[in-house]
């Protein structure tokens, strides 16, 4: 078992770290020289990296803070007691349950500029005067990769909340109900405090997920400098440019920026968690 | 009296509002797949016509056949090798206490948020050396890494909530090792593995990176890679009507599936981020 972690795990991850600090090249891995940190210089020195970066921040902060007030408010309507429930439930786990490459084909078709949907029902709605070239425009494009990261994403999310919904204490919104409270209050006073925990683990979880994206990126909008991110980056440089020493060092600071984001994400919840149990004991 | 209808209407707006949103993009996928030639440039909402040339299509244009085929066999092996590690591992780490316990069930927490790329250039010398490029175990093999953290996770928290008491029931009356996991414990999991199994078969057939790195002929294409490499005669006109058949027919079976299971896989997808 541990070897096999260690096999898929542990010793790729060792040799994508040996490989930034090495010439290595596609077709000849063997053959790989030590070159120190030159890879992370001509890095660092590449606007298209840093594009790469920014693009990747903003699409993680915009989509993850969209999917969480999307999913919270799915999450509320789902655990209120309406006849069609379990069928709404049904519908929303259907964006969940279609592949990434599906769902981007999908909206690529939806976004198209001359023949899409959207385009259309915009247009007879009179919303917008001429079509709209939603994946091919440079400032569009991040908007839509956002949009159906969101479609997709939302419903894990949703459901995430939704357990952790069902697991408040029914007393509390009694006592609220007995004293009067408005609905609005009781949300603001008792779901949110008592949602903190759940809220952080959703949160967590897709910062974690968005910072990796690659597959819908690749999918929708390619390898366009004003949509990719530092996973589609990484990728090019190992495969389309077989420069596999540049390319493992943009996967190696990915994978510490990521790791980075989680133990002070981690540290800042717990901190604040502790804080909070210490005060209620 | 009246609020209170109103309320309901803006409640009943909400939940049509959400389905129409979530339901929309697949249903307009099948609307396309059903039309062919000049028809697919239609906006109306509603079918008419069913046309099943572009499902025709689908596979007399490429290996698609094939390619399912590649993906079942890859999703199916996965599933099975990652029940196979995960079964007993998380037996050892939800009953048997040793020391490094917790440490152990971080470090398969940790390797969860591993980004795929960053274990790609390794995973693809691994894959080469082991002569498995271009080949379906290698694909199977480096989905562990997906597969395996979160199986043994959900599994160790179903099996920590599972009463000792049976198993110490079967243990005085004699049970043999073998008995006492083949007929108590592995009917008392029988729900987590189908969770756990059913959400790796999703995670196996749905990945793309992987794929697409470590397979280079259309022959062993998996579902996803084949479908983002539909292309058209030229390169700027892409079949939107064999895309969206393509689309529809990987993506029909897994929608059932989700349905039927749904009460299971929420559980299995919400027991991993909670409890732990």
């Amino acid at each position: 078992m541990l070897a096999v972690l260690a096999t898929v795990a542990l010793w790729p991850l060792a040799r994508t770290i040996w490989f930034s600090l090495t010439d290595a090249t596609l077709f000849d891995l063997g053959a790989a020289a030590y070159v120190g940190l030159d890879n992370f210089a001509a890095l660092l020195a590449d606007p298209d990296w840093w594009r790469a970066v920014v693009n990747t921040l903003v699409f993680t902060a915009v989509s993850v803070t969209l999917e969480v007030c999307l999913g919270f408010a799915i999450a509320l309507t789902l655990n209120a007691q309406f006849p069609a429930r379990g069928a709404l439930r049904a519908a929303v786990l259907i964006p969940w349950a279609i592949p990434t490459v599906v769902s981007a084909k999908m909206w690529a078709w939806m976004l198209q500029d001359v023949y899409g949907v959207v385009n259309a029902v915009l247009l007879q709605l009179g919303v917008i005067g001429a079509p709209i070239a939603w994946t091919a425009s440079p400032d569009l494009a991040m908007a839509a990769l956002i949009a159906v990261d969101v479609w997709k994403t939302t419903p894990f999310v949703a459901l995430l909340l939704l357990a952790g919904l069902q697991m408040l204490p029914a007393d509390c919104y009694e006592a609220a109900r007995v004293d009067g409270v408005p609905a609005l209050t009781q949300f603001f006073r008792i779901t949110l405090p008592l949602m903190k925990p759940a809220l952080a683990v959703a949160v967590i979880f897709r910062i974690l997920d968005a910072m990796r994206i690659f597959d819908l990126v690749y999918v929708l909008t390619g390898n366009t400098p004003q949509t990719m991110t530092m996973a589609v980056y990484a990728r090019q440089q190992l495969i389309d440019f077989q420069d596999f020493g540049r390319g493992s060092a943009a996967a190696t600071l990915l994978f510490l920026i990521i790791a980075l984001i989680t133990v002070i994400y981690m540290m800042a919840v717990r901190l604040r968690l502790s804080g909070r149990s210490e005060l209620a004991g | 009296m009246i609020g209170r209808v109103l309320r309901r209407i803006a409640f009943a707006t909400v939940v049509a509002a959400i389905v129409v949103y979530a339901v929309f993009p697949f249903y307009w996928a099948i609307v396309t797949s059903f039309r062919s030639g000049q028809a697919i440039f239609s906006t109306a909402l509603i079918p008419g016509r069913i046309d099943l040339a572009n499902y025709a299509a689908v596979f007399t244009e490429q290996p698609f056949g094939r390619n399912i085929l590649n993906s079942l066999v890859v999703a199916t092996v996965t599933v099975a090798l990652s029940l196979l590690l995960a079964v007993p591992a998380s037996y050892a780490l939800g009953r048997v206490a040793f020391r490094g316990r917790s440490v152990l069930l971080f470090a398969f927490l940790a390797v969860s948020m591993f980004p795929q790329i960053a274990v790609l250039s390794g995973m693809f010398e691994i894959i080469q050396r082991l002569g498995l490029y271009n080949r379906l175990l290698g694909l199977s093999l480096s989905y562990l890494l997906l597969t395996l953290p979160f199986t043994v996770w959900v599994l160790t928290a179903f099996m920590r909530d599972l009463p000792r008491e049976i198993e110490e029931a079967a243990v005085v009356d004699g049970a043999s090792p073998f008995v006492l996991i083949w007929r108590v414990l592995l009917p008392l999991m029988a729900p987590a593995i189908v969770a756990t199994g059913l959400l790796a078969f999703i995670a196996a057939w749905n990945e793309f990176l992987f794929a697409l790195t470590f397979t280079l002929s259309s022959e062993t294409r998996t579902v996803p890679v084949a479908i983002a490499l539909i292309s058209g005669a030229t390169g700027y006109e892409l079949p939107w009507g064999n895309i969206m058949a393509a689309s529809v027919i990987v993506t029909v079976p897994l929608v059932v599936l989700v349905l039927i299971f749904q009460r299971r896989i929420v559980a299995g997808l919400t027991a991993g981020a909670i409890k732990g």
